[in-house]
Protein backbone atom coordinates (compact mmCIF):
# COMPACT_ATOMS: atom_id res chain seq x y z
CA UNK A 1 0.00 0.00 0.00
CA UNK A 2 1.34 3.68 -0.54
CA UNK A 3 0.25 6.47 0.44
CA UNK A 4 0.59 9.78 2.80
CA UNK A 5 2.80 8.49 5.83
CA UNK A 6 -0.40 10.33 8.02
CA UNK A 7 -3.39 8.19 6.49
CA UNK A 8 -1.47 5.04 7.90
CA UNK A 9 -0.64 3.14 10.69
CA UNK A 10 2.67 0.76 10.60
CA UNK A 11 3.18 -2.20 12.32
CA UNK A 12 6.76 -3.16 13.56
CA UNK A 13 7.66 -6.59 15.00
CA UNK A 14 10.57 -7.57 16.30
CA UNK A 15 11.20 -11.17 16.98
CA UNK A 16 13.99 -12.07 19.85
CA UNK A 17 15.64 -14.50 21.28
CA UNK A 18 13.06 -14.67 24.34
CA UNK A 19 9.99 -13.44 22.72
CA UNK A 20 8.15 -11.26 20.61
CA UNK A 21 7.49 -7.37 20.79
CA UNK A 22 4.90 -5.42 18.67
CA UNK A 23 4.27 -1.92 18.07
CA UNK A 24 2.17 0.54 16.13
CA UNK A 25 2.53 4.18 15.22
CA UNK A 26 0.92 6.32 12.73
CA UNK A 27 3.93 8.89 12.54
CA UNK A 28 6.53 5.68 12.61
CA UNK A 29 7.91 7.89 15.30
CA UNK A 30 5.76 7.30 18.00
CA UNK A 31 5.56 3.79 19.02
CA UNK A 32 3.24 1.64 20.86
CA UNK A 33 4.59 -1.51 21.89
CA UNK A 34 3.05 -5.17 23.12
CA UNK A 35 4.92 -7.86 24.65
CA UNK A 36 6.82 -10.08 25.00
CA UNK A 37 4.42 -12.42 23.48
CA UNK A 38 5.86 -15.84 23.54
CA UNK A 39 8.14 -14.83 26.44
CA UNK A 40 11.12 -17.21 26.74
CA UNK A 41 10.54 -18.69 23.16
CA UNK A 42 13.21 -17.74 20.46
CA UNK A 43 11.26 -15.75 17.72
CA UNK A 44 13.37 -16.48 14.37
CA UNK A 45 10.67 -15.35 11.79
CA UNK A 46 8.31 -12.93 11.35
CA UNK A 47 6.48 -12.12 8.33
CA UNK A 48 3.49 -9.37 8.25
CA UNK A 49 0.82 -10.15 5.54
CA UNK A 50 -1.30 -7.49 4.76
CA UNK A 51 -3.06 -8.71 1.21
CA UNK A 52 -6.72 -8.56 1.12
CA UNK A 53 -7.57 -6.03 3.83
CA UNK A 54 -6.24 -8.22 6.58
CA UNK A 55 -3.16 -7.77 8.66
CA UNK A 56 -2.20 -11.17 9.80
CA UNK A 57 1.10 -11.79 11.67
CA UNK A 58 2.86 -15.08 11.52
CA UNK A 59 5.67 -16.08 13.36
CA UNK A 60 8.06 -19.04 13.47
CA UNK A 61 8.54 -19.74 17.46
CA UNK A 62 10.83 -21.50 18.58
CA UNK A 63 10.95 -22.90 22.33
CA UNK A 64 14.01 -24.66 23.48
CA UNK A 65 11.89 -27.28 25.33
CA UNK A 66 8.57 -27.45 23.46
CA UNK A 67 10.44 -26.90 19.80
CA UNK A 68 8.92 -24.80 16.32
CA UNK A 69 5.62 -24.02 15.90
CA UNK A 70 4.26 -21.20 13.77
CA UNK A 71 1.23 -19.07 15.30
CA UNK A 72 -0.30 -16.18 14.20
CA UNK A 73 -2.56 -13.58 15.25
CA UNK A 74 -5.05 -11.77 12.94
CA UNK A 75 -5.73 -8.95 15.79
CA UNK A 76 -1.94 -7.57 16.16
CA UNK A 77 -1.20 -9.35 18.99
CA UNK A 78 -4.08 -10.11 20.96
CA UNK A 79 -4.71 -13.52 20.39
CA UNK A 80 -2.52 -15.83 18.69
CA UNK A 81 -3.84 -19.02 16.87
CA UNK A 82 -1.69 -22.67 16.27
CA UNK A 83 -3.42 -25.36 14.30
CA UNK A 84 -4.04 -28.43 16.25
CA UNK A 85 -1.70 -30.63 13.91
CA UNK A 86 1.20 -28.01 13.47
CA UNK A 87 1.58 -25.23 10.78
CA UNK A 88 4.35 -26.84 9.53
CA UNK A 89 5.57 -30.71 9.78
CA UNK A 90 8.50 -33.11 7.39
CA UNK A 91 6.30 -35.56 5.78
CA UNK A 92 7.05 -39.25 8.11
CA UNK A 93 8.84 -40.37 4.80
CA UNK A 94 11.32 -38.14 5.28
CA UNK A 95 12.50 -38.97 8.87
CA UNK A 96 13.29 -35.56 9.05
CA UNK A 97 12.19 -32.74 12.00
CA UNK A 98 11.73 -28.83 11.99
CA UNK A 99 14.22 -27.47 13.93
CA UNK A 100 13.54 -24.16 12.92
CA UNK A 101 11.44 -22.14 10.71
CA UNK A 102 14.00 -19.34 9.24
CA UNK A 103 11.83 -17.33 7.02
CA UNK A 104 8.08 -16.35 6.35
CA UNK A 105 7.35 -14.83 3.49
CA UNK A 106 4.21 -13.68 2.56
CA UNK A 107 3.72 -13.98 -1.93
CA UNK A 108 2.63 -11.23 -3.80
CA UNK A 109 -1.07 -9.55 -4.37
CA UNK A 110 -1.93 -11.49 -7.29
CA UNK A 111 -1.37 -15.19 -5.18
CA UNK A 112 -3.31 -14.40 -2.60
CA UNK A 113 -3.02 -16.79 0.68
CA UNK A 114 0.49 -17.82 -0.61
CA UNK A 115 3.08 -17.86 2.13
CA UNK A 116 6.60 -19.35 2.14
CA UNK A 117 8.61 -20.37 4.43
CA UNK A 118 12.24 -21.38 4.55
CA UNK A 119 13.16 -23.59 7.54
CA UNK A 120 16.10 -25.64 9.23
CA UNK A 121 17.12 -28.20 7.86
CA UNK A 122 16.88 -26.77 4.55
CA UNK A 123 13.98 -26.73 3.53
CA UNK A 124 11.52 -24.38 1.95
CA UNK A 125 7.58 -24.73 2.18
CA UNK A 126 4.60 -23.24 0.93
CA UNK A 127 1.19 -22.66 2.34
CA UNK A 128 -1.76 -21.60 0.33
CA UNK A 129 -4.22 -20.94 3.23
CA UNK A 130 -2.63 -17.85 4.44
CA UNK A 131 0.04 -20.08 6.40
CA UNK A 132 -2.00 -22.11 8.99
CA UNK A 133 -0.52 -25.30 6.87
CA UNK A 134 2.69 -25.08 4.59
CA UNK A 135 3.48 -28.56 2.08
CA UNK A 136 7.01 -29.50 1.74
CA UNK A 137 8.84 -28.45 -1.59
CA UNK A 138 9.58 -31.81 -2.58
CA UNK A 139 11.66 -30.55 -5.26
CA UNK A 140 14.24 -28.64 -3.13
CA UNK A 141 14.20 -31.35 -0.96
CA UNK A 142 14.60 -34.56 -2.86
CA UNK A 143 17.78 -32.41 -4.55
CA UNK A 144 20.93 -34.28 -5.61
CA UNK A 145 23.26 -31.72 -3.84
CA UNK A 146 21.19 -31.61 -0.55
CA UNK A 147 24.44 -34.30 0.77
CA UNK A 148 27.11 -31.74 -0.07
CA UNK A 149 24.73 -28.26 1.54
CA UNK A 150 26.37 -27.43 4.50
CA UNK A 151 25.86 -25.93 8.07
CA UNK A 152 26.30 -22.07 9.11
CA UNK A 153 27.27 -21.16 12.57
CA UNK A 154 23.81 -20.61 12.93
CA UNK A 155 22.46 -24.19 11.28
CA UNK A 156 21.57 -25.29 8.25
CA UNK A 157 18.14 -23.61 6.43
CA UNK A 158 16.93 -21.75 3.94
CA UNK A 159 16.93 -18.15 5.49
CA UNK A 160 16.02 -16.26 1.96
CA UNK A 161 13.12 -16.74 -0.33
CA UNK A 162 12.36 -13.86 -3.03
CA UNK A 163 9.25 -14.89 -5.55
CA UNK A 164 8.52 -13.11 -8.77
CA UNK A 165 5.64 -11.62 -8.43
CA UNK A 166 3.92 -11.54 -11.96
CA UNK A 167 6.09 -15.38 -13.37
CA UNK A 168 7.22 -18.50 -11.85
CA UNK A 169 10.64 -17.89 -10.82
CA UNK A 170 11.78 -18.50 -7.31
CA UNK A 171 15.36 -17.72 -5.61
CA UNK A 172 16.03 -19.53 -2.63
CA UNK A 173 19.61 -18.98 -0.99
CA UNK A 174 20.47 -21.15 1.75
CA UNK A 175 23.74 -21.20 5.00
CA UNK A 176 25.57 -22.95 2.98
CA UNK A 177 24.46 -23.78 -0.62
CA UNK A 178 24.51 -20.88 -1.85
CA UNK A 179 21.14 -19.44 -4.50
CA UNK A 180 18.74 -21.60 -6.37
CA UNK A 181 16.82 -20.78 -8.61
CA UNK A 182 13.39 -22.76 -9.97
CA UNK A 183 11.41 -21.02 -13.13
CA UNK A 184 8.90 -23.56 -12.73
CA UNK A 185 6.97 -22.48 -9.84
CA UNK A 186 9.28 -24.78 -7.20
CA UNK A 187 9.35 -27.66 -9.15
CA UNK A 188 12.72 -27.71 -10.16
CA UNK A 189 16.39 -26.32 -9.03
CA UNK A 190 19.19 -24.83 -10.04
CA UNK A 191 22.36 -23.64 -8.28
CA UNK A 192 23.09 -19.65 -9.51
CA UNK A 193 26.30 -18.91 -8.26
CA UNK A 194 28.44 -17.90 -11.25
CA UNK A 195 30.45 -15.32 -10.07
CA UNK A 196 30.34 -15.40 -6.39
CA UNK A 197 33.07 -16.25 -4.42
CA UNK A 198 33.14 -19.35 -1.62
CA UNK A 199 37.34 -18.11 -0.66
CA UNK A 200 36.73 -20.69 1.81
CA UNK A 201 36.48 -23.56 -0.55
CA UNK A 202 39.38 -25.64 -2.00
CA UNK A 203 37.71 -24.78 -4.75
CA UNK A 204 37.04 -20.64 -4.43
CA UNK A 205 34.38 -20.37 -7.39
CA UNK A 206 32.07 -23.83 -6.94
CA UNK A 207 28.88 -24.47 -8.51
CA UNK A 208 27.43 -23.91 -5.57
CA UNK A 209 28.32 -24.25 -1.27
CA UNK A 210 28.48 -20.50 -0.76
CA UNK A 211 27.67 -18.90 2.10
CA UNK A 212 25.13 -16.47 0.86
CA UNK A 213 23.80 -14.39 3.62
CA UNK A 214 21.03 -12.60 2.18
CA UNK A 215 19.10 -11.59 -1.17
CA UNK A 216 16.69 -9.23 -2.12
CA UNK A 217 14.85 -8.50 -5.77
CA UNK A 218 15.07 -5.14 -7.15
CA UNK A 219 11.24 -4.53 -7.09
CA UNK A 220 11.56 -2.13 -10.75
CA UNK A 221 13.72 -4.38 -12.77
CA UNK A 222 12.84 -7.88 -13.75
CA UNK A 223 15.88 -10.03 -12.98
CA UNK A 224 17.91 -8.14 -10.97
CA UNK A 225 18.55 -9.29 -7.94
CA UNK A 226 21.24 -8.04 -4.55
CA UNK A 227 22.85 -10.77 -2.40
CA UNK A 228 24.99 -10.02 0.80
CA UNK A 229 27.51 -13.00 1.30
CA UNK A 230 30.14 -14.15 3.62
CA UNK A 231 32.16 -11.81 2.60
CA UNK A 232 31.03 -9.91 -0.87
CA UNK A 233 27.85 -7.84 -2.02
CA UNK A 234 26.73 -8.93 -5.61
CA UNK A 235 24.16 -7.76 -7.85
CA UNK A 236 22.80 -9.96 -10.80
CA UNK A 237 21.02 -8.87 -13.83
CA UNK A 238 20.12 -12.09 -15.99
CA UNK A 239 18.04 -13.95 -13.12
CA UNK A 240 20.95 -14.68 -11.01
CA UNK A 241 22.65 -16.43 -14.43
CA UNK A 242 26.00 -13.97 -12.89
CA UNK A 243 26.97 -12.15 -10.26
CA UNK A 244 29.06 -9.32 -10.00
CA UNK A 245 30.76 -7.66 -7.34
CA UNK A 246 29.35 -4.10 -5.84
CA UNK A 247 31.29 -3.96 -2.98
CA UNK A 248 33.64 -1.34 -3.57
CA UNK A 249 32.53 1.64 -2.04
CA UNK A 250 31.24 -0.16 1.25
CA UNK A 251 33.86 -0.30 4.24
CA UNK A 252 33.35 -3.94 4.51
CA UNK A 253 31.87 -6.53 2.45
CA UNK A 254 30.66 -8.67 5.22
CA UNK A 255 27.23 -8.24 6.76
CA UNK A 256 24.13 -10.24 6.96
CA UNK A 257 21.13 -7.45 5.72
CA UNK A 258 19.80 -7.00 1.93
CA UNK A 259 17.13 -4.60 1.81
CA UNK A 260 15.55 -3.20 -1.40
CA UNK A 261 12.97 -0.30 -1.46
CA UNK A 262 9.54 -1.53 -2.38
CA UNK A 263 9.28 0.82 -5.80
CA UNK A 264 12.47 2.37 -7.23
CA UNK A 265 14.96 0.95 -8.84
CA UNK A 266 18.40 0.63 -7.73
CA UNK A 267 18.09 0.95 -4.19
CA UNK A 268 19.39 -0.91 -1.54
CA UNK A 269 20.58 -1.47 1.87
CA UNK A 270 23.43 -2.85 3.75
CA UNK A 271 24.53 -3.19 7.31
CA UNK A 272 28.26 -3.51 6.91
CA UNK A 273 30.40 -5.30 9.52
CA UNK A 274 34.03 -5.48 9.52
CA UNK A 275 35.52 -9.25 9.17
CA UNK A 276 35.14 -12.61 9.12
CA UNK A 277 36.96 -12.75 12.24
CA UNK A 278 35.97 -8.94 13.63
CA UNK A 279 31.77 -8.68 13.63
CA UNK A 280 31.64 -5.75 14.85
CA UNK A 281 30.90 -2.44 12.90
CA UNK A 282 33.72 -1.35 11.13
CA UNK A 283 35.40 1.07 13.95
CA UNK A 284 33.04 -0.25 16.25
CA UNK A 285 30.72 2.56 14.60
CA UNK A 286 27.21 1.59 13.24
CA UNK A 287 26.37 2.71 10.34
CA UNK A 288 23.83 1.25 7.63
CA UNK A 289 24.84 2.26 3.80
CA UNK A 290 22.41 2.55 0.69
CA UNK A 291 22.96 2.49 -3.01
CA UNK A 292 20.81 4.79 -5.18
CA UNK A 293 22.59 3.15 -8.16
CA UNK A 294 22.48 -0.77 -7.93
CA UNK A 295 25.71 -0.80 -5.97
CA UNK A 296 28.16 1.64 -8.14
CA UNK A 297 28.18 4.24 -5.28
CA UNK A 298 27.39 3.87 -1.41
CA UNK A 299 26.39 6.08 0.84
CA UNK A 300 27.13 6.13 4.37
CA UNK A 301 23.91 6.58 7.00
CA UNK A 302 24.40 6.98 10.24
CA UNK A 303 22.14 10.22 11.75
CA UNK A 304 20.64 9.09 15.11
CA UNK A 305 22.66 5.59 15.54
CA UNK A 306 24.95 5.67 18.65
CA UNK A 307 28.45 6.63 18.07
CA UNK A 308 29.78 3.36 19.52
CA UNK A 309 28.42 -0.12 18.46
CA UNK A 310 29.56 -3.50 19.15
CA UNK A 311 27.09 -5.73 18.46
CA UNK A 312 26.43 -7.63 15.11
CA UNK A 313 23.03 -6.96 12.91
CA UNK A 314 21.56 -10.47 11.86
CA UNK A 315 20.13 -11.03 8.55
CA UNK A 316 16.60 -11.15 8.98
CA UNK A 317 16.83 -7.79 11.89
CA UNK A 318 16.23 -5.82 9.30
CA UNK A 319 12.90 -4.16 7.36
CA UNK A 320 11.76 -1.79 5.05
CA UNK A 321 8.21 -0.76 4.90
CA UNK A 322 6.31 0.38 2.16
CA UNK A 323 5.50 3.91 2.56
CA UNK A 324 6.63 6.82 0.94
CA UNK A 325 9.53 7.50 1.33
CA UNK A 326 10.10 4.20 2.63
CA UNK A 327 10.71 3.87 6.43
CA UNK A 328 13.93 1.15 7.15
CA UNK A 329 14.09 -0.45 10.27
CA UNK A 330 16.74 -3.06 11.97
CA UNK A 331 17.78 -4.41 15.14
CA UNK A 332 20.89 -5.64 16.96
CA UNK A 333 21.96 -8.20 18.96
CA UNK A 334 22.15 -5.74 21.71
CA UNK A 335 18.89 -5.71 21.66
CA UNK A 336 18.13 -1.87 20.19
CA UNK A 337 15.80 -1.36 17.06
CA UNK A 338 16.18 1.67 15.09
CA UNK A 339 13.97 3.44 12.81
CA UNK A 340 13.83 5.49 10.21
CA UNK A 341 11.15 7.27 8.30
CA UNK A 342 13.15 8.83 5.53
CA UNK A 343 14.63 6.38 4.18
CA UNK A 344 17.40 5.85 6.43
CA UNK A 345 18.58 9.61 6.52
CA UNK A 346 17.98 9.90 9.80
CA UNK A 347 17.66 7.00 12.67
CA UNK A 348 15.90 7.10 15.99
CA UNK A 349 16.09 4.04 18.54
CA UNK A 350 12.35 2.77 18.99
CA UNK A 351 13.20 0.64 21.44
CA UNK A 352 16.57 -0.64 23.90
CA UNK A 353 17.44 -3.19 25.75
CA UNK A 354 15.56 -6.30 24.08
CA UNK A 355 17.16 -10.43 23.76
CA UNK A 356 19.38 -10.43 21.03
CA UNK A 357 16.84 -9.06 17.99
CA UNK A 358 16.44 -12.19 15.49
CA UNK A 359 13.97 -10.40 12.94
CA UNK A 360 12.32 -7.14 12.62
CA UNK A 361 9.39 -6.99 10.02
CA UNK A 362 7.42 -3.67 9.36
CA UNK A 363 4.40 -3.27 7.71
CA UNK A 364 1.72 -0.55 6.22
CA UNK A 365 -1.62 -0.98 7.12
CA UNK A 366 -5.06 0.70 6.42
CA UNK A 367 -5.41 3.39 9.32
CA UNK A 368 -7.81 3.43 12.20
CA UNK B 1 -6.57 -52.77 37.13
CA UNK B 2 -5.09 -49.66 38.46
CA UNK B 3 -4.42 -46.69 35.61
CA UNK B 4 -0.67 -45.51 34.45
CA UNK B 5 -0.42 -42.26 35.66
CA UNK B 6 2.03 -39.16 33.66
CA UNK B 7 2.45 -36.24 35.47
CA UNK B 8 2.78 -32.55 33.73
CA UNK B 9 4.85 -29.86 34.38
CA UNK B 10 2.26 -27.05 35.20
CA UNK B 11 3.22 -25.05 31.70
CA UNK B 12 2.18 -27.91 29.86
CA UNK B 13 -1.35 -28.33 31.65
CA UNK B 14 -3.04 -25.54 29.65
CA UNK B 15 -2.53 -28.13 26.70
CA UNK B 16 -4.26 -30.50 28.64
CA UNK B 17 -7.22 -28.86 29.25
CA UNK B 18 -5.37 -27.84 32.51
CA UNK B 19 -5.22 -31.16 33.90
CA UNK B 20 -1.65 -31.95 35.90
CA UNK B 21 -2.32 -35.63 35.53
CA UNK B 22 -2.86 -37.93 32.35
CA UNK B 23 -4.07 -41.52 33.29
CA UNK B 24 -4.27 -44.54 30.71
CA UNK B 25 -5.85 -47.46 31.40
CA UNK B 26 -3.61 -50.66 31.07
CA UNK B 27 -4.00 -54.10 31.15
CA UNK B 28 -0.65 -54.53 31.12
CA UNK B 29 2.90 -53.13 30.85
CA UNK B 30 3.47 -50.83 27.63
CA UNK B 31 6.34 -48.80 26.38
CA UNK B 32 6.61 -44.96 26.45
CA UNK B 33 5.71 -44.18 23.32
CA UNK B 34 2.57 -45.99 23.89
CA UNK B 35 1.95 -44.69 26.47
CA UNK B 36 2.21 -40.90 25.37
CA UNK B 37 0.47 -41.76 22.39
CA UNK B 38 -2.76 -42.57 24.53
CA UNK B 39 -2.66 -40.00 26.50
CA UNK B 40 -1.90 -37.28 24.20
CA UNK B 41 -4.34 -38.84 21.82
CA UNK B 42 -6.60 -35.59 22.64
CA UNK B 43 -4.12 -33.18 23.07
CA UNK B 44 -2.43 -32.71 19.32
CA UNK B 45 -0.59 -29.33 20.65
CA UNK B 46 0.85 -31.21 23.53
CA UNK B 47 1.71 -33.79 22.04
CA UNK B 48 3.93 -31.65 19.26
CA UNK B 49 6.00 -29.94 22.56
CA UNK B 50 6.78 -33.60 23.83
CA UNK B 51 7.73 -35.32 20.56
CA UNK B 52 9.02 -33.80 17.33
CA UNK B 53 7.09 -35.37 14.12
CA UNK B 54 9.73 -38.67 13.94
CA UNK B 55 8.36 -39.32 17.28
CA UNK B 56 11.88 -38.48 18.86
CA UNK B 57 11.21 -36.89 22.27
CA UNK B 58 12.28 -33.23 22.44
CA UNK B 59 16.27 -33.12 23.08
CA UNK B 60 15.01 -31.09 26.47
CA UNK B 61 11.66 -32.96 27.42
CA UNK B 62 12.66 -35.28 30.24
CA UNK B 63 10.50 -38.76 31.08
CA UNK B 64 11.11 -40.30 34.45
CA UNK B 65 9.61 -43.73 35.20
CA UNK B 66 10.63 -44.60 38.77
CA UNK B 67 13.09 -41.75 39.14
CA UNK B 68 14.71 -42.56 35.76
CA UNK B 69 15.47 -40.84 32.89
CA UNK B 70 14.24 -43.06 30.32
CA UNK B 71 17.17 -42.10 28.29
CA UNK B 72 19.20 -44.18 30.46
CA UNK B 73 16.41 -46.95 30.11
CA UNK B 74 15.48 -48.54 27.07
CA UNK B 75 14.49 -44.57 25.61
CA UNK B 76 10.73 -44.88 24.61
CA UNK B 77 10.62 -48.33 24.32
CA UNK B 78 10.57 -48.65 28.18
CA UNK B 79 7.95 -50.51 29.75
CA UNK B 80 5.66 -49.10 32.56
CA UNK B 81 3.25 -51.20 34.39
CA UNK B 82 0.13 -50.31 35.29
CA UNK B 83 0.22 -48.49 38.74
CA UNK B 84 3.30 -47.05 37.93
CA UNK B 85 3.47 -42.98 37.60
CA UNK B 86 5.50 -40.75 34.56
CA UNK B 87 6.43 -37.96 35.33
CA UNK B 88 7.60 -35.32 32.84
CA UNK B 89 9.76 -32.44 33.52
CA UNK B 90 11.30 -30.00 30.93
CA UNK B 91 15.34 -30.10 32.00
CA UNK B 92 17.43 -26.85 33.45
CA UNK B 93 18.74 -25.81 30.09
CA UNK B 94 18.68 -22.12 28.43
CA UNK B 95 20.62 -19.09 29.53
Amino acid sequence: MVGMATAENFVLAIGTKKGLWLATSQDRREWSFTGPHFLMAEIPSVGIDTRGGRTRIMVGVRSEHWGPTVAHSDDLGATWSEPEQGAIRFPENTGAAVERVWQIYPDAESRPGVVWAGAEPISVWKSTDGGEHFELNRGLWDHPHRSDWGAGYGGAAAHSIVVDPAGDTVHVAMSTGGVYRSLDGGTSWEPRNKGISAYFMPDPNPEFGQCVHKIAADSAVEGRLYAQNHHGVYRTDDNADTWTSIADGLPADLGFVMLTHPRREGTAWVVPLKADGERIPPDGELAVHRTDDAGSSWKRLSNGLPGKEYNSVLRDAASVDTAEPAGVYFGTRGGSVYASADEGETFSEVIAHLPDVLCVRAAVVAGA
Amino acid sequence: MPDITVVLPSVLQPLAGGQSVLTAPADGPVTVGQLLDSVTAGFAVLARRLRDETGALRRFVNVYVDGDEVRRLQGLDTEVSPGQEVLVIQSVAGG
